[in-house]
């Protein structure tokens, strides 16, 4: 049976980690590959790298981080952030990403989507949409979500349920798909949003933006109908190892890789 | 030390399989051309990009040729995700509406779309396979129900299932890995399945290893009666 993925995420600014992290161990707490290499031994199923380095100059950072992470994993990874057209993509690809994520390049140009799955596969292109709600939950009409650009700064009044569609439809082969007005609350996914976005799209939905306890997890695979669960903080910060989320998981009935 | 090509059709980065293979005692090495895929000891194709453009691109460089020459020779193979799918007969992927393209014809059968049978397409994550006894050589020491990893969205439908070295359900039960004699293939990532996908590499370089020291043994044997 095909298992539920656990994937933690890490900032990545000049090709170093972002957010503070504390673990005994590791040589270079600040390098996001060897804080991948941490997350591969401890049993998670897939890492996303999410560049947030500013300026362009700087991408090369990240093309030495991608290339460094191709040596060390025996996980696939993602990258994401920065792209803005497939010269980009492609050299990311070819430095060993396994997927590339787009978030607001696509946006502006959706043909994007097309050029990336024809130039790399449907399997290397990840579609990341930052989702706000509208509205106040519980009104009428209310289970409705904008699309966020630019790091969540900018609303483009685009619906984010049909804009996943859309994605897919264009040939994205999975949905990153972030609640902003869950993330770094730790209160738990979005789950209507994940479940409104799962049960519109034929491609993989990865839940994204709120965890703060094991329950989190859990609820976002089945009651908001994900396909993979990512979170940041309770990873970086030790509050469960990705073990930990997985034996819980597995004690509520979803099925995860114990095997490693 | 057994010389073990990885064939590079420029679609993607092969640095993990080189590696993978390099870890378990092989001599890996990444290369696009032909005459280093006639000379090595054993051929790695990996798999990246579609059906119809795998094909054509190695076909006009001639590394198809040389592929199923090192096939005929009796050298090991394995094939990665669309490189077990280009071991069949012909594939629907990149073809035009009910059409086929050719594939290396190594064995008997066909790439077809996977149903989404009310299932995600394509099959991405980690998966499940439960290994028959042709699967016995490429997965010594894994047990049936390993977790690999997939990403996928056409699947193997073999004439004969006696090549299938392992079965995976996903709506429908599919090849996920094949072997017959020095050929094997299979639809998930070793070199992206950690630890037991190193183990599936590790055999298969024993593989290649076995079979250098029965043709060294043989040729010292030729050399002899000579």
């Amino acid at each position: 049976m095909l298992t539920k993925r656990v994937i933690p995420c890490l900032d990545a600014k000049d090709g170093r980690v972002v957010k503070g992290v504390n673990f005994v161990g590791l040589r270079d707490a600040g390098n996001p590959v060897e804080l991948a290499r941490f997350y591969d031994a401890e049993g998670a199923d897939e890492v996303v790298f999410l560049d947030i380095t500013a300026t362009s100059d700087k991408r090369e950072t990240t093309i030495e981080m991608a290339s460094e992470a191709a040596r060390q994993l025996s996980i696939p990874y993602a990258v994401g952030g920065g792209f803005r057209d497939v010269a980009g993509m492609r050299t990311m690809v070819a430095a060993g990403a396994d997927k590339v994520s787009l978030n607001s390049a696509a946006v502006a140009d959706p043909s994007l989507i097309e050029a990336a799955a024809a130039a790399f596969g449907s399997q290397a292109v990840v579609c990341a949409i930052d989702a706000k709600r509208v509205g106040v939950p519980g009104a009428p009409g209310a289970d409705r979500w904008e699309v966020f650009v630019a790091g969540g700064r900018k609303a483009t009044g685009i619906d984010a349920v049909w804009w996943a569609q859309e994605c897919a439809r264009r040939g994205a082969g999975e949905i990153l798909l972030t609640s902003m007005d869950r993330d770094g609350t730790k209160d738990g996914f979005d789950i209507a949003l994940t479940r409104a976005v799962s049960r519109a799209v034929p491609i993989p939905v990865i839940a994204s933006g709120g965890v703060g306890s094991l329950e989190h997890f859990a609820e976002g695979i089945i009651d908001g109908e994900a396909d993979a669960v990512l979170a940041a903080s309770v990873f970086h910060f030790g509050t469960y190892t990705v073990k930990q989320v997985k034996e819980y998981m597995a004690a509520q009935g979803i099925p995860v890789r114990l095997d490693f | 030390m057994a010389r073990i090509v990885v064939v590079d059709y420029h679609k993607g980065n092969l640095m993990s399989v080189e590696r993978g293979l390099s870890a378990a005692g092989a001599d890996a090495f990444v290369s696009d051309d032909p005459v280093s895929i006639r000379e090595a000891d054993a051929v790695v194709l990996p798999g990246v990009g579609s059906f119809a453009d795998a094909m054509a691109y190695m076909r006009e460089s001639g590394q198809a040729e040389a592929v199923v020459e090192s096939v005929r020779a009796g050298r090991p193979f394995l094939g990665i995700c669309l490189g077990m799918q280009l071991l069949f007969d012909r594939g629907q992927e990149g073809a035009s509406c009910g059409e086929w393209v050719e594939g290396l014809k190594i064995l008997r059968g066909s790439c077809v779309r996977l149903p989404s049978c009310g299932l995600k397409v394509p099959h991405v994550g980690w998966d499940d396979v439960s290994i028959t006894d042709r699967g016995e050589r490429l997965f010594e020491g894994v047990s049936s129900g390993s977790h690999f990893y997939f990403t996928h969205s056409y699947i193997v439908d073999a004439d004969d299932d006696e090549v299938v070295a392992c079965w995976t359900d996903y709506g429908v039960r599919f090849a996920s890995a094949v072997a017959s004699g020095l050929v094997f293939g299979c639809q998930f990532h070793p070199e992206k399945s950690s630890g037991k996908g190193r183990e599936v590499l590790r055999n298969f370089v024993h593989i290649v290893q076995d079979c250098e020291q029965s043709r060294h043994l043989e040729e010292r044997k030729g050399e002899g009666l000579s």
